[in-house]
């Protein structure tokens, strides 16, 4: 069986990480993906960049709305996620607007944070700002 | 050199826009073009305005950007960052150097598009395509909004990061979605124009020129995209509205409806440009909701006065309104306009039929003109309790002396 685990966090706490949090969370995250790796069970981890960089889409009647922001709604529970390689925000979004909740409940498109894969495959904070 | 400082201004955003694609960073292009800036204010007094500024600013900020990445590349010995400009397309390049128009437009559309991409907030919208489209300074946008300078610096400095961090291209919609996004170009446009029309705007300069720089953004558009009629249909409005400036408020800001405006204060040179514009369009018969309400702006400001306005010319372009921008406020309208021409059974019909708009209900002109037809048509109690209705949604002191004396009228 395939399992998600998602990974909650309020922001202004990841935003007033020190240099030392960061490392020490790094750390773990490496033994955890290096364990998982181990054990066999490693499918795949992703950051995602901070929420201001977010976009939803909706479809009513048809209609595409496309917005700033995350998809904020507290009554809808997260179903699902797609992973998409895209050139651009507009080509993602046209995928997103295809799959059917977006027609009935919302679809956030958020960017993944960019890890170099380096050949050691040694996780590393993007290198953005 | 008097004409420096403008004609630097006139040809700065169409560097950056072209910086832009160049170097294919916005943060960079901007900081680039600052320092070509100061170098034209050193340099164009000495040597004469360029023949072609655009290009000039381009080729000293791009030279400038080559600058930057030499000295990177010496400290960092990151000799990645030197392929970055040799990746750029040096086709194109070419092309700006010789002027070539075609190859500029296109940077200019691209960078209105991106700055009106609807994954950003509206305010942000507004204040990117003011920054880096119109060339206004953070100041001066944030103090036509009234706002923090510092305020506005974050909302640009988000704005920008949300374009680079989602990935937000820099690129002219495919024709599936041109529509579409251009009518929400327009949109941040007329909103810059509204903005500077706000009632609640104290200082009056102020607004004047929150609109004049709304009328420069149209006057861009509509070189841009001389195949939509509706680009240009937005300038026409806003021209023929802008030219009653000095007309629509007394000294204390109050509005004075159109009825009792000073007609001899309107601005007869933008009225007549706007008429020659919106006839002219008009000819394409491709019509749209800005250019009929072009249309409409353009017979009130032929019209001598109130009485002598083509009121039947109005319910028509008011009934075509309807047609494409179906709303209880333009139904509102057209039934003042067919009071006019067919009294006001024939307009209170019509208010019938928006009555139960919970818009409406709250909406004080629709309670104040069903006063005024009822008391038209003899019925005082009728128009009296409207008048009333209307007086209790309103807080404005002026026009609260205007219906205090329309219920005394009806007693």
């Amino acid at each position: 069986m395939l399992y998600a685990l998602l990974i909650y966090e309020a922001e202004d706490v990841s935003e007033s990480y020190s240099d030392a949090d960061m490392e020490q969370a790094l750390e773990g995250h490496r033994n955890l993906q290096n364990d998982t790796k181990a054990d066999g069970v490693f499918v795949e981890a992703n950051q995602l960049m901070p929420a201001g960089s977010a976009t939803s889409v909706r479809v009513r009647n048809g209609e595409v709305s496309v917005m700033d922001g995350p998809f904020a709604e507290t009554k809808e529970l997260l179903l699902g996620l797609y992973v998409v390689d895209c050139g651009t925000l507009d080509q993602a979004v046209e995928y997103a607007r295809r799959i059917p909740h977006a027609e009935t409940g919302g679809i956030e498109v958020r960017p993944v944070a960019y890890f170099e894969r380096s050949g050691s495959d040694q996780l590393q904070w993007p290198t953005s700002d | 050199m008097a004409d420096l400082g403008l004609t630097l201004r006139a040809a700065q955003p169409q560097a950056l826009a072209t910086l832009i694609r160049v170097l294919g960073d916005l943060t960079l292009a901007e900081d680039v073009l600052q320092e070509a800036c100061v170098r034209a204010i050193g340099k164009w007094p000495e040597i004469g305005i360029p023949e072609n500024p655009v290009a000039w600013l381009v080729a000293t900020g791009r030279n400038h950007a080559i600058d930057l990445f030499r000295r990177r590349a010496l400290e960092e010995r990151h000799a990645g960052a030197m392929a970055v400009l040799d990746e750029a397309d040096q086709a194109a390049w070419n092309e700006i150097e010789t002027g070539a128009d075609i190859v500029l437009k296109d940077d200019l559309t691209r960078l209105i598009f991106t700055c009106c991409h609807p994954a950003l907030s509206p305010d942000a919208q507004v204040a990117l395509t003011l920054k880096t489209v119109a060339g206004l300074s953070v100041e001066e946008i944030a103090h036509a909004f009234l706002a923090a300078p510092r305020t506005m610096e974050q909302r640009i400095v988000r704005a920008k990061r949300k374009i680079r961090d989602a990935g937000i291209p820099y690129e002219v919609p495919g024709p599936a979605e041109l529509p579409e996004r251009l009518t929400s170009v327009l949109q941040v446009a007329y909103l810059i124009f509204n903005e500077g029309y706000k009632a609640s705007r104290g200082d009056a300069i102020v607004r004047h020129e929150l609109a004049q720089q709304a009328i420069r953004l149209a006057r861009i558009l509509s070189r841009l995209f001389r195949a939509e009629p509706e680009v240009t249909g937005l300038l026409a409005l806003m021209l023929l509205q802008h030219a009653r400036r000095d007309a629509r408020a007394d000294r204390d800001g109050a509005l004075i409806p159109l009825d009792e405006q000073d007609r001899t204060r309107w601005d007869r040179a933008l009225i007549a440009e706007g008429r020659a514009l919106i006839e002219k369009t008009l000819r394409r018969k491709r019509p749209g909701p800005y250019q009929i309400q072009a249309a409409i702006a353009a017979v009130h400001g032929v019209s001598q006065s109130h009485a002598e306005t083509d009121w039947r010319e109005i319910a028509a372009l008011y009934a075509l309104l309807e047609k494409y921008q179906p709303s209880p406020v333009v139904t509102l309208n057209r039934a003042v306009a067919v009071a006019q021409v067919d009294g006001p059974r024939a307009a209170l019909e019509l208010l019938d039929v928006i009555g139960d708009s919970p818009d409406m209900q709250r909406y004080r002109y629709y309670h104040a003109s069903r006063a005024a037809f009822l008391a038209d048509l003899g019925d005082r109690s009728g128009a009296r309790a409207a008048y009333e209705r209307a007086l209790l949604l309103t807080e404005n002191q002026p026009e609260r002396a205007f219906l205090e004396k329309k219920i005394s009228e009806q007693k």
